[in-house]
């Protein structure tokens, strides 16, 4: 009697707890799947449709979409996509690193303020911040002015090229940079350094060989965060470069934007997305850790 | 100590260039001088003429009521989910795990284009509404985060004192988790808020005629020609997202020195 009793108490609280998950998982659970997971899907399916004439969506399946974005010069436009991010992403890598280490060694008192002034500037809005850049660029502006007071040829002109996309570009995920590389730098053993070059070896090579592979995972998710979002760049090359610059975000944009023929925009997308699930996915197929060391850098900035 | 000097050297050159540009924005604001390299004297007639720009108030109201309501609902589903995912370790939550963390993935331009696809396929007028539902959607993941962060510390034998005591749920959620629970939650809304203010590339693509935001609106400034008005209005938005962001953090730090 008494058992049987027992026994369905345990069914109701087993079966109230279950209740309890469900209820409280799917809000969230059916609003990422409607706003988040089927849109996702939808660049992939969209991109096998035509646009009507009215900027939607035809209602029949086609591979013209794709024909056409295949046939067209989208390759130099991904390679150039590509080596853009790559290069804003070892530029953020070289400062990132020599600044995590000075943070990390710096005084425990000085330190959250030393980070402080880093994140800081993530506190602007990024519409803003290219602003800033636009006046310090500008042709009429004091850089260019002082350069060509210290005697370079008139002829230099700053903005309106990939040079300075890529310098805006690193400003804006340079402060995502430094997070992991000091979150990863301030657990590191400074003693072992210390110990390397009391074995001979010269302060770069102690750098190099101990601290650099000490601080391995700090880099590598500092290099997705900075690689994956530049993929998606769109209003640092539209409004800081040249005509000839553009990126993948700007196909995606002035195809969904301007010619509203959405599904060539889903089609361009769509490469955009498989060309960042790859590295993302080999990355957290090592292992879970890696996750959240990623989600920690990434929810960094924000904090 | 050379190397100590070297990463000295790299650190105040890269703080020198996070600033310099901000510093030359708030100079310019101040500067009765169009674009020039020279100053021309100390002016506020670029934040007159911001305060007499009605499309510019319009837009001010769309950002604060679009960040209002995505807070608002993105604090409650990511409370809700972060609670799940602490409570329970089961196979739906290792599932919603993966779900939570996926939109931090992804760029802002493919949840752009992603929702403009299902708003056009779904034949929705782009607006407001659209607006909200695309910020709330990147907004949870950053909540949800946020509050589980906090949850780790949580006691819960706390709530099964309390039940062997006698209160209901409504009595527990009144006076214990949501006054313990309140700093969490209010850094998660911060957040949102933050990043919902914030917000351009998404707003761009899901946003119709009567949902200009303010980063929007400088945008569309910005690319015909760069009325210097957006000097001062950069320099009010800073402080505004600022004052929210620094808010923020105390409310963290008050949290963690309990």
């Amino acid at each position: 009697m008494a058992d049987l009793h027992l026994k369905n108490n345990l069914a109701r609280s087993f079966s109230s707890k279950s209740f309890v998950e469900i209820f409280l998982t799917m809000p969230t659970a059916l609003w990422l799947v409607l706003f988040f997971v089927i849109p996702s899907i939808l660049i992939f399916t969209i991109a096998f449709h035509c646009a009507d004439s009215a900027g939607g969506i035809g209602s029949e399946w086609t591979l013209e979409t794709v024909k056409k974005v295949a046939s067209s010069n989208y390759v130099a436009i991904l390679w150039r996509t590509i080596w853009v991010s790559a290069a804003v992403t070892v530029i953020c890598i070289l400062f990132a690193v020599p600044v995590g280490y000075f943070i990390a060694c710096a005084n425990r008192k000085i330190r959250p303020w030393l980070l402080l002034f880093f994140v800081l500037p993530l506190w602007t809005n990024f519409l803003i911040r290219i602003f800033a850049w636009r006046l310090v660029l500008h042709p009429d502006g004091f850089l260019r002015k002082s350069l060509i007071f210290c005697g370079m040829s008139d002829e230099v002109f700053l903005l309106n090229n990939m040079g300075a996309v890529i310098a805006v570009t690193v400003y804006t995920f340079l402060p995502f940079a430094i997070l992991p590389v000091y979150a990863a730098a301030e657990k590191f053993n400074f003693a072992l350094l210390e110990a390397a070059r009391d074995l001979g070896a010269s302060r770069f090579k102690a750098f190099y060989s101990v601290f650099i592979p000490g601080i391995k995972k700090g880099i590598i998710t500092a290099l997705l965060i900075v690689f994956v979002p530049a993929l998606g760049s769109y209003a640092i090359p539209d409004l800081i470069g040249g005509v000839s610059d553009e990126l993948i975000g700007n196909k995606i944009a002035l195809r969904a934007m301007q010619n509203r023929n959405l599904p060539e925009a889903a089609a361009y997308a769509a490469v955009l997305a498989i060309i960042i699930i790859a590295p993302i996915a080999v990355w957290f197929a090592f292992n879970r850790k890696n996750l959240r060391a990623f989600i920690k850098a990434r929810m960094g900035g924000e904090r | 100590m050379k190397s100590r000097f070297t990463s000295l050297l790299v650190t105040l050159f890269a703080l020198a260039f996070l600033y310099i540009p901000i510093l030359t924005l708030v100079m310019q604001s101040f500067n009765s001088s169009r674009f020039g390299g020279e100053w021309k004297g100390f002016s506020l007639k670029w934040y007159e003429a911001l305060f007499n720009d009605a499309a510019i108030l319009d837009a001010t109201l769309n950002t604060l009521i679009i960040a209002f309501c995505a807070t608002i609902l993105s604090t409650i589903l990511g409370t809700l989910s972060a609670w799940a995912l602490h409570r329970f370790k089961t196979k739906l939550q290792e599932a919603n795990y993966t779900l939570v963390y996926a939109p931090l993935i992804m760029p802002d331009i493919l949840m752009g284009i992603s929702l403009l696809l299902l708003f056009v396929s779904m034949g929705a007028d782009l607006g407001l509404a659209t607006v909200v539902i695309a910020h709330t959607t990147f907004c949870v993941s950053y909540v949800a985060f946020t509050v589980l962060a906090r949850l780790q510390d949580f006691d819960f034998s706390i709530i099964q004192a309390a039940q062997d005591l006698g209160a209901g749920w409504g009595r527990i959620i009144r006076q214990i988790l949501l006054p313990l629970l309140w700093p969490g939650i209010a850094a998660g809304a911060m957040m949102a808020f933050t990043l919902s203010m914030d917000d351009f590339v998404v707003t761009f693509f899901v946003g119709g005629p009567g949902s200009t935001t303010l980063p929007v609106k400088v945008f569309s400034m910005m690319k015909h020609g760069s009325p210097a008005i957006i000097n001062a209005l950069s320099v009010i938005f800073m402080s505004l997202t600022f004052t929210v962001a620094i808010a923020g953090q105390i409310i963290t730090n008050k949290k963690s020195h309990k």
